[in-house]
């Protein structure tokens, strides 16, 4: 376990050199300088552009700038904003606030969407399970931005039920709608899945033989049979966490959570390279971090599955 | 595909959005009367504000998230009255020319303290100009302090500074300093209403970083917190003794990811002001928001201009650009597919400007595509008969350069189209490097009310906006000469000459002046009132008092 463990890790080096190199790269390959556009339809002063350019290296080769930039980021330092901030700042603003909005939206989806697919499971080929099977494919069928758009007008606009937007972002009961529409599509595939694997695991032999027991029907289903059929479901519920950091871009656009997609698409915009590259590192780490952790839940899942 | 397949949903959800605001509208709110009840003196405001690119500095705001809250802590010598342009003195008793106006000597009202009770005085202001135009403090605005003898010393073109003092500022005593210029500028006071001419404080030159996140200024808010990509509070000063105090105890300045949130916000009033209405609900907002509803113009303008570097447009007859122009159908684009946010330009000057005249570009601005056909046949045709118009898609430019280029194709059998850059770097890019290929979008809104801002600074041969290569000799003496004048007055109407020399030369194609289209929420006391560069007018907005 430990050298599996240890094995992971050394794989990761190689992974988080090629992304941040790549990321690198196509930020630097896109056209226009950004120190340029800071004075916009304007014309800019030469000698304040080179001064300014200077002093973020981008005078530098571009092999330099990311010698430059690896060398510091082991130091600790992502970096500094044209504005003058440390990245790090940045993102230790916005990345708690994405954290929450995710770890709302992955609540909701594991309660929502394995109870609604363990609903089904049981009573494969009955009216609930065509009924949760309508519903997930509705679901599955629009958009996360249709799905915000929709659900802020109804609610906020029309209705005048909620805020229209996130006031606060600490406050986890005004993250529960962003949270709720981040989590729905994901959370139609957790109940899809979680309802095949049921459906599949009532008639394994294990199953059989639990019953045979005559093991009461909660112990059969809530330990035997959810503990089986969780495995592939934790398997998409762990890619899953860094599909939600990446589409919180869009949800946290519709109900102005300052969390960090948001930091992402503004850093886009501006061209800042520092808080791009930082951000998509993070992003990598908390990637491979959780898939490993994946992995290793497996074991304990399924005593059969053992790390050497 | 899976972009272009939501992007389709999303114009379908807008559309039903959109049909059903209109249907619901007009029911509540919107008559229920902004001048009833009473204001009160330390409410708070709240307006949307975007995050400010650069630490809050004053030579350093670029962008007008930046400067509007500067604005707010700083108050600069002069400043100039809504409406009219006219010079109104703030921190200045008094800002005297002599008499070839390349001397100015600048008297300021004694007993003004920054918030941090320090007194202001005239080396609070030279300090400040110093530190703001030397080159390796990197303030972006630097440039402005270029009329100021000895401003190479400080700001070189290549190198390290020669000096850290400009040579044209002396302190005569704490309340008195003059300015020397390198030349003539009869309107220099003009320029002073910026904010880079703002004063700083000792303190600020201990730490600039460090004052730039929490700055201390001599305006009539004190700075508060700076809650980064959140919040900036800024309250109300009691100590100010400038003209413009504060009608509002103080305004919080929200931050938002899109326009459409920021629009959520103020509908629900939980939002007192915002910067613009968003595209998709320009159509409806009048009908939700009712009297409190914004549509106000601003002294901006856009044009198109001809690269006249490219083979196309370098020996080009000017009434085959005057005929381009007499081609676009200026009023029906700005009514439908601009949602009336322009109106439809005159002149190179824009609105609200001093010597601003209205229908300066006669009949060169009016649709007639008869005559533009034969102003284009006369000219000798455009070669390759052929034209790009390049604009930055990142912003929605793409709708009217559509509509103007279909009206010049319609009108004058001239194919046009849209040449798009995916964002705003690059469409700069083209244009710094002189690669664009036939026309490209331009704009420009005022830096200070005098109509040489919208003209030297943009088609003089060496003048910093001049991007497109155009040069007349005639036009540069002329305006050289506009500088040199004894008053003001003289100045504004050799200006006056001088565009009635460009209409004829056609350097840009004037197509609309802006407009500010945005909203209040029921929290506010009367109608907000905007300055010419397009922003609230921030001391005069009162809050209502609550029941």
């Amino acid at each position: 376990m430990g050298r599996y463990v240890a094995r992971r890790l050394l794989q990761m080096i190689p992974v988080f050199i090629g992304t941040t190199l790549i990321i690198f790269l196509m930020v630097h390959i896109l056209p226009g300088d950004p120190i340029r556009a800071m004075w916009g339809d304007k014309a800019a002063d030469p000698a304040q552009v080179a001064s300014l350019r200077h002093e973020f290296g981008l005078d530098q080769p571009l092999w330099k700038q990311y010698v430059d930039y690896m060398a510091n980021l082991f130091q600790g330092d992502f970096g500094k904003t044209f504005g003058g901030r440390e990245v790090i700042d940045e993102m230790s603003e916005s990345f708690p606030v994405t954290l929450r909005l995710t770890a709302v939206a992955m609540i909701i989806e594991i309660i929502v969407g394995i109870g609604l697919g363990a609903w089904a499971g049981l009573r494969a080929g009955k009216a609930a399970d065509t009924g949760v099977l309508i519903f997930t494919l509705i679901v599955i069928s629009i958009p996360v931005f249709v799905l915000g758009f929709l659900a802020r007008f109804v609610l906020a606009d029309q209705l005048g039920w909620v805020a229209p937007n996130v006031q606060d972002s600490t406050d986890y009961a005004q993250l529960f709608l962003p949270g709720f529409v981040l989590a729905m599509l994901s959370m139609a595939y957790v109940a899809r899945l979680t309802r095949t694997t049921f459906a599949e695991n009532l008639r394994a032999d294990y199953m059989r033989t639990a019953m045979a027991k005559g093991l009461p029907r909660r112990r059969i289903v809530g330990v035997h049979l959810l503990r089986n059929s969780l495995i592939p479901v934790v398997t998409f519920l762990g890619t899953d966490i860094g599909g939600f950091i990446g589409g919180a871009v869009v949800t946290e656009g519709i109900f102005n959570v300052q969390g960090v997609g948001n930091l992402l698409f503004k850093a886009l915009q501006q061209r800042e390279g520092s808080t791009i590259v930082g951000v998509v590192t993070v992003f990598v780490l908390v990637i491979l971090v959780i898939n490993l952790l994946v992995d290793l839940l497996y074991a304990v899942l399924d005593p059969r599955i053992r790390y050497a | 595909m899976r972009g272009a397949k939501s992007a389709k949903w999303v114009a379908g959800a807008a559309v039903i959005a959109l049909a059903a605001t209109a249907c619901g509208g007009n029911d509540k709110d919107s008559d229920s009367g902004m001048n009833s009840g009473k204001a009160d003196p330390n409410g708070i405001l709240t307006a949307q504000l975007g995050e400010p690119q650069n630490p809050l500095q004053p030579a350093n705001a670029k962008e007008s998230q930046g400067s509007r809250v500067l604005r707010t802590v700083f108050s600069g010598l002069v400043d100039y009255e809504p409406g009219t342009g006219k010079l109104e003195y703030i921190n200045a008793e008094s800002v005297t020319p002599n008499a070839d106006s390349s001397v100015w000597t600048v008297k300021l009202k004694p007993g003004w303290k920054f918030h941090d009770g320090t007194t202001v005085t005239s080396k609070s202001f030279v300090d400040s100009w110093n530190w703001s135009a030397n080159v390796k403090n990197n303030q972006t605005n630097s440039s402005w302090f270029q009329d100021i003898k000895g401003y190479d010393d400080v700001h070189p073109a290549k190198g390290k500074p020669k000096a850290d003092k400009m040579s044209g500022l002396k302190i005569v005593d704490d309340n008195t300093f003059t300015i020397t210029l390198t030349g003539s500028v009869s309107y220099f006071a003009y320029k002073l209403g910026y904010d880079v001419w703002a004063p700083l404080p000792e303190s600020f030159f201990k730490d600039p970083a460090a004052a730039g996140q929490k700055p201390i200024g001599n305006g009539p808010y004190k700075f508060v917190s700076w809650d980064h990509k959140k919040l900036i509070k800024v309250r109300k000063f009691d100590g100010y003794q400038g003209p413009n105090k504060a009608k509002n105890g103080g305004i919080d300045f929200k931050n938002y990811t899109t326009a459409d949130a920021a629009y959520s916000d103020l509908r629900s009033n939980n939002l007192d002001w915002i910067e613009q209405i968003p595209t998709t609900s320009l159509t409806s907002y009048k009908q939700d928001l009712g009297d409190r509803a914004i549509d106000a113009e601003y002294s901006a303008v856009q044009s198109i201009v001809p690269a006249f570097y490219t083979d196309q447009f370098k020996d080009i007859d000017p009434k085959v650009v005057q005929g381009l122009s007499m081609a676009i159908d200026r009023d029906t684009i700005t009514k439908t597919v601009l949602h009336g946010t322009r109106t439809p330009a005159d002149s190179y000057v824009a609105r609200g400007v001093i010597g601003y005249k209205p229908g300066a570009l006669g009949d060169i601005v009016k649709y007639d595509p008869a005559k533009a056909k034969k102003l284009i046949q006369e000219g000798g045709g455009v070669p390759g008969n052929k034209i790009s118009i390049q604009f930055n898609a990142d912003q929605s430019h793409k709708p009217w350069v559509d509509a103007v280029c279909n009206s010049i194709r319609k009108a004058t059998g001239v194919e046009c189209t849209g040449d798009s850059k995916p964002d705003f770097q690059a469409d700069l890019n083209a244009r710094d490097n002189k690669q664009v290929k036939s026309m490209y979008r331009g704009g420009w809104v005022l830096d200070y009310p005098v109509n040489s801002n919208f003209m030297r600074d943009l088609y003089g041969t060496t003048a910093a906006g001049n991007t497109s290569g155009y040069s007349n000799k005639e036009f540069d003496e002329l305006a050289a000469k506009a500088d040199k004048a004894k008053t003001l007055d003289e100045t504004v109407k050799m200006y006056q000459e001088a565009e009635q020399l460009l209409k004829n030369d056609m350097p840009a194609i004037p197509l609309w002046f802006y407009k500010n289209n945005s909203g209040q929420s029921t929290n506010v006391f009367g109608k907000i009132v905007y300055g010419q560069d397009g922003d609230p007018i921030f001391t005069d907005v009162q809050v209502k008092a609550k029941k």
